[in-house]
């Protein structure tokens, strides 16, 4: 076990670095022009050249992802030039340790952005994820047992519809409508959990819901197939015949079944969720990571976008060895090889 | 004709029937074997169905597939007739209708339900006062349009990656196999919105796509190429695990026995034969993509205005959500129209070709 969660490591970290080459290559490589999106529109060609030489344009995509891996591990400054460091410190930032970029837009470090942005992607995923999974759950297993019955057909059908309308559809309708219009919960923002819990709740479950019903139709269903699966094995044949209460059954025998597969997918949701709920975001307003993602492409900042875009794979490869390790654990029938 | 019904063998599996002439002969023979022992002749009405002919029978009596084809249908036809309605004159999704708006009220339609009438059974857009109905109708054929395109692109790819990782194995299936995880753990939307900024600049300035309207063509082809580039993997994976299973198979190896060409036994004998699962994928992909447009049209990365598209049409009423809820509501109840009968046509096609599972 352990060597295999090593062997995974090693090559989740090659898989991790390789995708930091390809995004330098997707975002600034020459013919790309990334120069003059970092200096904006009303910028003369001097501009232009001086920005290129800043950021490290004007060397080869490997050169520059040298530096950007070094920015990681040592810290870099920008621009790099030692004389200019001797002349004029105060021309020079410096950005320490691990260091994804430098934001001309917000004038910051990119890894400083992302840490007070992270928190508010962080809760929001965490009480979309608790929304989506006890009501994908129940859900699904209460269709299950009622298979066939006007009951299922309802779960099933309009957890497909919350599913089919779009998300920004959905959490428009929650915030203008349910929040501003009706007065039902309070005007959704990000408060703090260290502030006040409460309202830290109140505040994040507008744009939590809207993730979860985008996300909960799928695990109605894959719950409700496992759950409708499992109960045709021979074990639970076993159970029933042995006169187990269908309680115990469900709770124990077809439960545990249907749990792996689930926590796969749940994993693998939340991974992606940590990295920023775009669409959702931006519909209330939150500067999480998606929010930041929306502020860096509207003003052509493509150092957070690299950021992200690196942050986020790394959650995602992440969760995926954690995943395949839980599997292992969990599921007694999958063998580590 | 044995060339289209061989392929949903692979899903039914029971009847083996193949393709490369001698086999496939030998096959069928069993296959009427099969059912002469079963139930005398003539009585039967398995007897002498082709798999294909049984899938399609178990679709039809399926209520709720035939209704989301149906529908799926009407949407298509919609969608290849709307740019020849415009031209006649029938939809005219750039005309404002400004005397029907009531000026006090910031522009909003004059009369009830969003200024519902039998001119404009979906009412006008405030603020513009262009007919709601032509530019949904015209957005129908875009939104599908640059989902279409997409799928393709992404089932093409994918295909292709998966046939020659599947067969050739070996280092080609292992670097394909890195590929695929490399390009999974791209955080999609985020490439979709973070990339619009250089490649679009990148496809009109180096490649020289034409530009379009607005910039439009240029905007699309992004669109269109980025969906798919991001998209492919799955199908790839479902595409290699298919040919691995069919590469084992008897008449494969009869194929190579006759001598048969690497080309003739890609194109001829596997290729027909992944067209079921392909099927479905394809339906359960259109939808996705038909959201996605949607999704990028808020973002502001999708094709701009005055062009519409579903996306763009809802990203326009958002301003007017609770004044004019209805123009909210239309676009989006289109979308989930689409998304809800491509996904339940995508599950009956995956129930009738393929009677053993369970989803």
């Amino acid at each position: 076990m352990f060597a295999y969660i090593v062997r995974r490591t090693i090559s989740g970290l090659v898989l991790l670095v390789v995708m930091t080459l390809v995004t330098m290559m997707l975002f600034f490589s020459g013919p790309l022009h990334p120069e003059r999106h970092a200096c904006g529109k009303i910028c003369s060609p001097a501009q232009i050249a001086v920005t290129k030489k800043a950021f490290g344009y004007d060397k080869p995509v490997l050169v520059q992802w040298g530096q950007f891996m070094q920015g990681i591990v040592k810290g870099r400054n920008f621009p790099e030039d030692k004389k200019l460091e001797k002349d004029h410190p105060e021309l020079v930032v410096h950005c320490t340790a691990p260091c994804l970029g430098y934001s001309k837009y917000f004038t910051q470090n990119v890894t400083t952005l992302i840490k007070t942005s992270f928190p508010i992607s962080l809760s929001l995923a965490i009480v979309a994820f608790i929304l989506w999974i006890t009501g994908g759950v129940l859900f699904g297993v209460i269709a299950a047992l009622r298979k066939g019955t006007i009951i299922d057909r309802g779960i099933v059908g309009i957890s497909l519809i919350f599913y089919a309308f779009p998300t920004f559809f959905i959490g428009l309708f929650l915030y203008k409508f349910v929040s501003i219009k009706w007065q039902l919960v309070p005007t959704p923002e990000y408060i703090p959990f260290s502030q006040n819990p409460w309202s830290w709740l109140t505040g994040l479950i507008l744009p939590a819901l809207t993730l979860a019903l985008f996300f909960m139709a799928g695990y109605v269903r894959m719950t409700r197939a496992f759950v409708l699966e499992s109960m045709s094995e021979d074990y639970i044949r076993t159970a029933k015949a042995k006169g187990l209460p269908a309680r115990r059954i469900l709770t124990k025998h077809t439960m545990r079944a249907a749990f792996t597969p689930l926590v796969t997918m749940a994993g693998l949701d939340l991974a992606g969720l940590l990295g920023g709920a775009i669409i959702t975001e931006t519909v209330f307003n939150f500067n999480g990571l998606g929010g930041l993602a929306v502020a860096a492409a509207t003003n052509n900042d493509l150092p957070i976008l690299v950021g992200l875009v690196i942050v986020l794979a790394s959650f995602v490869i992440l969760a995926n060895i954690i995943v395949d390790v839980l599997y292992a654990v969990i599921d007694p029938r999958v063998r580590v090889g | 004709m044995r060339a289209i019904l061989a392929p949903a063998a692979v899903s039914t599996g029971k009847i083996e029937v193949n393709m490369s002439l001698s086999a496939s002969d030998l096959s069928s023979h069993e296959a009427q074997h099969d059912a002469d022992s079963l139930e005398p002749v003539g009585t039967s009405g398995i007897a002498g169905l082709s798999p294909t002919k049984l899938a399609l029978r178990r679709f039809r009596r399926d209520k709720l597939s035939m209704i989301s084809f149906s529908i799926v249908v009407l949407y298509v036809v919609a969608a290849i007739a709307a740019p020849l309605l415009v031209k006649l004159k029938v939809l005219k999704p750039n005309t404002p209708h400004s005397d029907l708006l009531d000026v006090n009220q910031g522009g909003i339609p004059l009369g009830k339900f969003g200024g519902i009438t039998w001119h404009h059974p979906l009412g006008i857009e405030p603020g513009l006062g262009r007919d709601v109905l032509s530019r949904l109708w015209l957005g129908i054929t875009y939104s599908l349009g640059i989902a279409l395109s997409a799928t393709i692109l992404a089932v093409l790819i994918g295909t292709v990656l998966g046939i020659v990782s599947g067969f050739v194995g070996g280092i080609v299936d292992s670097v394909v196999g890195r590929i695929i995880d490399l390009t999974l753990s791209f955080p999609q939307t985020l490439m979709l919105l973070a990339l619009s900024g250089t490649m679009v600049g990148f496809l009109g300035g180096t490649l020289h796509i034409p530009k379009g309207e607005n910039g439009n063509t240029v905007q699309a082809v992004y669109v269109i190429l980025v969906l798919a580039l991001f998209g492919w993997p799955p199908i790839a994976r479902l595409v290699r695990g298919q040919v691995l299973s069919i590469r084992e198979r008897e008449f494969i190896e009869a194929a190579r026995a006759l001598g048969a060409s690497k080309w003739r036994i890609y194109f001829k004998e596997i290729v027909p034969n992944l067209w079921a699962p392909l099927l479905v994928y394809f339906t359960l992909t259109m939808p996705a993509y038909v959201s996605a447009e949607a999704a990028l049209a808020y973002l502001q990365v999708s094709v701009k205005p005055p062009t519409p598209t579903l996306g763009n049409v809802l990203t326009d009423s958002i301003a007017y959500s609770v004044s004019d809820f209805e123009f909210f509501f239309f676009p989006a109840a289109l979308i989930a129209i689409i998304v809800v009968s491509f996904n339940l046509l995508g599950d009956g096609l995956r129930d009738a070709l393929d009677p053993k599972s369970t989803n």
